[in-house]
């Protein structure tokens, strides 16, 4: 197990290296464009371009100008943005990690216990009435658009009932944890059930669809016939072999949505999180800040499949020894 | 004899489709006695593996109709429910099925199962649980067995794992194994070691053994008596020695025809029994099921001819008159077994 988690980070690292070398390669080294104008944004004076060159090392080989940027990003940290009269890149995104973090990671618990546990009961209950109610709520889940639901859920708790049953709801926007565990929880109640509607539809689908499939194994009738009450045969065999597929959705969901994905919810929601930030840098040509956001996308990206390559390992001892 | 350990009374089992009722077992009934080994004969689809799964209420089929009685030490099991249903599964009968690689749950390993089946019939420990996994992976024969009761399904060869279902099968010392085609999936020297295994377990344990399987040779090896099933009813039932060596039913005569010679040379094509195998769904059920492949067939077979006894325990069900069976029988099998 030690020896595949080594190997897995192994290869965690080479990938993040090749995503830097192939974001600094498209950013610096696409044919006919000049990198520095670039990133001194549009109608920059010519001071700007020079420092620009100097502060890029551009007279230099193109492999010195790569670890002169990573420098930048990494080491000193002092990527500054032009377009934004040289607010600091890196400072930018460290104040809308926490922001996305908390999103997504909140969202992720609720729509993984949501959507583990109708597809569960939808298994369980196959034939009655409540397996069809379950997944035709899980279809609508999924069919809401978050900017939709979002804003319905905004103009009834902060306009319509605010006033009434939701008077315990705050002004949009994000409440650091450091301003206390409830008033942050509170701030970010109604983006995590936004976010995990969506989530928890195609989670219970998805994994309703493959225990039903277990549920006509050998292994189950085996189960079955070993005398094992019904609801250990559900969870430790039917449940336990189906989680191996829902792990490896996770692990693509949750990255895509750390890495930005989460832009629409944070959109409704007033947070400035990553997924606002990286749209917010496009819309200006914003090249430093876009550069940063997608390399720390991409940290993440790889971050998260990590961890679910090790979970995997867990929950299937098959893939260990790969 | 004392009262059967098993005793299935007229069991029907029919599944509703859309092209109307389809029975699978048709009103079979047979006992097995305490410590008996008992073998069910009968080609893919005759209803063979469904009568056992019914026997413990293993099929969730909600569109499966069973009627009769299945009554094992008394108690009829097709009435049983909830707790008390699930004590007897695993404890009081278990069961092994053809197929190793599936039947056991991927993401355990072995010893995992086999503690798994003995906590949920008696208190013990958890540590307690796995001392005796390993004793029972060391009585099926597996190497190594303190190490390989942590290994994973996958990390065991076919024949490793059908010990393994074997070991946990009898984890809980059950009076009725049922083995679906134990052997089956396996290759023949492996067949062989798990049937040896079988035969040596059934004496230590004291167990009953039904034992399901299309295949000959498995019967003659294993068990005391036969029952040959075609069509979801028996054909025939009797002492193992009766009905391999001495075979009454036109149906039998066909599955020992069948069984390619060793010796001699080698002949020009295999003995089959003509036909196909009736499909359930479209089966004429008012005469004898195999009418429609048995060269003798008659007006006579119609209705289906009742299992009558011809010598003591050894039964069958067909009209043809019982002195002239020796004769038609090499009837029979002459036209086909032509050697070159």
């Amino acid at each position: 197990m030690w020896r595949f988690a080594g190997k897995r980070a192994l290869a965690a690292l080479l990938v993040l290296f090749a995503i830097s070398v192939m974001v600094f390669l498209i950013f610096f080294a696409t044919p006919g464009a000049d990198p520095a104008a670039r990133i001194a944004g549009r109608n920059a004076s010519q001071e700007t371009l020079d420092q620009v060159r100097v502060s890029f090392g551009l007279d230099k080989p193109i492999y010195v100008q790569y670890f002169v940027m990573m420098r930048h990003l990494l080491i000193d940290r002092d990527l500054t943005s032009f377009v934004n009269r040289g607010a600091k890149v890196i400072p930018q995104i460290q104040a809308a990690v926490p922001v996305t973090l908390s999103l997504v990671i909140g969202a992720a618990v609720l729509w993984m216990i949501l959507g583990v546990t109708m597809g569960v009961v939808a298994t369980a209950k196959r034939g009655t009435a409540v397996d069809p109610i379950i997944m035709v709520l899980g279809v609508i889940g999924i069919s809401l658009p978050v900017y939709w639901l979002g804003e319905v859920i905004n103009l009834v708790t902060q306009s319509r009932l605010h006033d009434s049953i939701f008077a315990w709801v705050p002004p949009l926007g994000y409440v650091p944890m450091s301003d206390g565990l409830g008033r942050w929880a509170l701030s970010l109640f109604w983006p995590w059930v936004t976010l995990a509607v969506l989530y928890s539809g195609i989670y219970a689908r998805v994994l309703r669809s493959e225990m039903v499939a277990s549920m006509n194994e050998d292994y189950i009738r085996m189960a079955r016939a070993k005398g094992i009450s019904e609801s250990r045969v559900l969870i430790r065999h039917a449940l336990r072999t189906s989680l191996i597929v829902i792990v490896s959705l996770f692990g693509l969901d949750f990255g895509a949505l750390i890495g930005g994905a989460a832009l629409l919810t944070e959109v409704v929601f007033g947070l400035q999180g990553i997924g606002k930030l990286t749209y917010d840098s496009l819309q200006n040509f914003d090249l430093p800040v876009i550069l940063g956001c997608v390399l720390y996308a991409a940290f993440f990206v790889v971050l998260a499949n990590f961890i679910v390559d090790l979970v995997y390992a867990w929950l299937d001892p098959r893939v260990r020894n790969v | 004899m004392s009262e059967p350990l098993l005793d299935v009374r007229d069991l029907r089992v029919s599944f509703r489709t859309r092209g109307g009722l389809v029975t699978a077992v048709d009103g079979i009934s047979f006992t097995v006695g305490r410590g008996e080994v008992v073998g069910l004969v009968g080609e893919s689809g005759s209803g063979k593996s469904v009568s056992m799964l019914t026997v413990l209420r293993l099929i969730d089929n909600p569109n499966c109709v069973i009627e009769g009685e299945v009554l094992f030490k008394g108690q009829n099991l097709l009435e049983l429910e909830g707790e008390v249903l699930r004590k007897i599964r695993g404890q009081e009968i278990a069961m092994v099925f053809q197929d190793p690689m599936t039947a056991l749950t991927p993401v355990y390993t072995a010893g995992w199962h086999i503690s798994e089946q003995i906590r949920a019939h008696e208190k013990v420990s958890k540590k307690a649980a796995m001392d005796r996994a390993v004793q029972l992976l060391e009585a099926v024969g597996i190497p190594n067995a303190p190490e390989r009761v942590n290994s994973y399904p996958h990390e065991f060869s076919g024949g490793m794992r059908q010990r393994v279902v074997i070991a946990m099968a009898l984890s809980c010392n059950p009076s009725l194994l049922i083995a679906d085609e134990p052997t089956t999936a396996l290759d023949v020297t492996i067949q062989a070691q798990i049937l040896e295994l079988l035969r040596v377990l059934q004496k230590e344990f004291g167990s009953s053994i039904l034992l399901i399987t299309h295949d000959m040779g498995v019967v003659s090896q294993m068990s005391d008596r036969v029952l040959v099933m075609y069509g979801g009813r028996l054909g025939a039932a009797g002492p193992r020695r009766e009905v391999m060596r001495d075979p009454l039913h036109p149906y039998t005569w066909g599955l020992m025809g069948a069984i390619p010679p060793t010796d001699g040379s080698r002949a020009a094509r295999l003995n089959a029994i003509p036909g196909t195998p009736i499909s359930p769904a479209d089966a004429d059920r008012d005469r004898c099921l195999f009418a429609p492949r048995c060269r003798f067939a008659t007006d006579a077979c119609r209705p289906q001819p009742p299992l009558i006894a011809h010598k003591p325990d050894h039964a069958d069900a067909c009209v043809l008159p019982y002195a002239e069976r020796p004769a038609l029988r090499v009837q029979a099998i002459s036209p086909l077994g032509v050697r070159a």
